[in-house]
């Protein structure tokens, strides 16, 4: 079986296998598994429900960016300045951007599904850089202003290298995935 | 910081939109846009919904306290420096494990709490508070290298945009996110290492 083979199998499968292992061992436990779920769910939709207006504005704020056509003018722009990289020009955005804020990097992501579709490889690339990477500046701000440190030492080189790791991996994966 | 990243968005997309003729599309798409977005949130109701019960049944059923005590060698491996500080290392695990299941939620207060327990630790031993403290350090760059397992909002967005299989990127998304925590822990323990010596 070829590697790519392995990950579809194992994709498929991973859900069903969390959801008979949790409501299994809940069920061992004693849980009122079906009341808990109400209530999990309940919480989940509040959660949906929080996030409705930030989708909404940046959503809006990225429609307007599209159809003005200065998103295509800045990918074309990032892509000549990286075409050494081979790296598809409506990606560099979304890593720039996911950087700060994964909200508004996900209002670029959505665009690419709605443009190139989610399956294709750009659209697969994007999930995959999405999943394996996280909002570097807006994580160290929050933490560090917590903990009032002013001085962040090796935290920003060591989280770069995690997310540039996370990049290449996705490249190569779609690589031989796809 | 999102201010003006929005403000920039919208301002830059009407001014180029004033000279590349293309206010009309504009008009339509903050109209369409706004539109889509509650449709997304619709899918996302219920996906997320899904996610979020089996996680309580989870938390219910013992799982996520047994994987968080489960995890603490590990911890004591990345962060020798924290084996004998329980408070710091319990919200540190509390912080891995919602972010690896998923739960936005339960990370982040957990994670701050972490921060301010390691805080107190270098304020006991005589360092300076404004410096981060190796720990500190590395337990971002874990952060940040992205634990979470199964990508949830991505599957959603997926399936909203008509993927085939949506699920299918849960196990490549795995073995990137691997990558990425493998190469933050390696930089982590070179660089904890490399300042002991100093």
């Amino acid at each position: 079986m070829s590697f790519a083979n392995v990950l579809s199998n194992f994709s498929n499968i991973i859900i069903p296998l969390i959801i008979f292992y949790i409501v299994a061992t809940g069920i061992a436990n004693k849980v009122n598994v079906y009341d808990e779920f109400l209530e999990g769910a309940r919480d989940g939709m509040k959660t949906v429900v929080g996030i409705m207006p930030t989708l909404i504005g940046l959503m809006i704020a990225v429609g307007v960016l599209r159809a003005s056509g200065f998103l295509d003018f800045l990918g074309q722009l990032l892509g000549k300045l990286f075409a050494d990289f081979s790296v598809p020009a409506p990606i560099l955005p979304v890593i720039l951007v996911k950087m700060f804020s994964n909200s508004a990097a996900t209002g670029l992501v959505l665009d690419i599904f709605k443009t190139y579709g989610p399956d294709s490889r750009i659209g697969f690339l994007t999930s995959l850089i999405m999943s394996s990477t996280e909002t570097i500046f807006y994580t160290m701000s929050v933490y560090f202003l917590t903990a009032k440190v002013k001085k962040t030492r090796y935290t920003l080189p060591g989280a770069l290298i995690a997310t540039l790791a996370g990049i290449v991996a996705s490249f190569w994966i779609v690589k031989y995935m796809l | 910081m999102l201010n003006y990243l929005w403000a920039f968005m919208i301002l830059i997309g009407i001014l180029y939109g004033c000279f590349h003729g293309t206010m009309a599309d504009i008009s339509s798409a903050a109209l369409d846009s706004s539109k889509e977005a509650v449709t997304l949130c619709i899918t996302m109701l219920g996906v997320m919904s899904f996610w979020t019960g089996l996680m309580q049944i989870a938390q219910k059923a013992g799982i996520i306290a047994s994987l968080t005590q489960k995890i603490t060698p590990f911890l004591r491996f990345l962060f020798p420096s924290l084996r004998n500080e329980y408070q710091a290392l319990e919200y540190i695990s509390t912080n891995v494990i919602a972010n690896i299941l998923g739960l936005g939620w339960a990370c982040t207060p957990a994670g701050l709490k972490a921060m301010e327990e390691m805080r107190q630790i270098q304020l006991r031993r005589g360092k300076n508070p404004d410096m981060a403290s190796n720990e500190m350090c590395g337990f971002l760059i874990l952060n940040i290298s992205s634990l979470q397992l199964i990508p949830v909002n991505m599957i959603v967005y997926r399936s909203q945009y008509g993927s085939v299989n949506p699920t299918a990127i849960i196990a490549p998304a795995i073995v990137a996110t691997l990558f990425s925590t493998l190469a933050g822990i390696l930089f982590l323990k070179i660089a904890d290492m490399r300042s002991r010596i100093h």
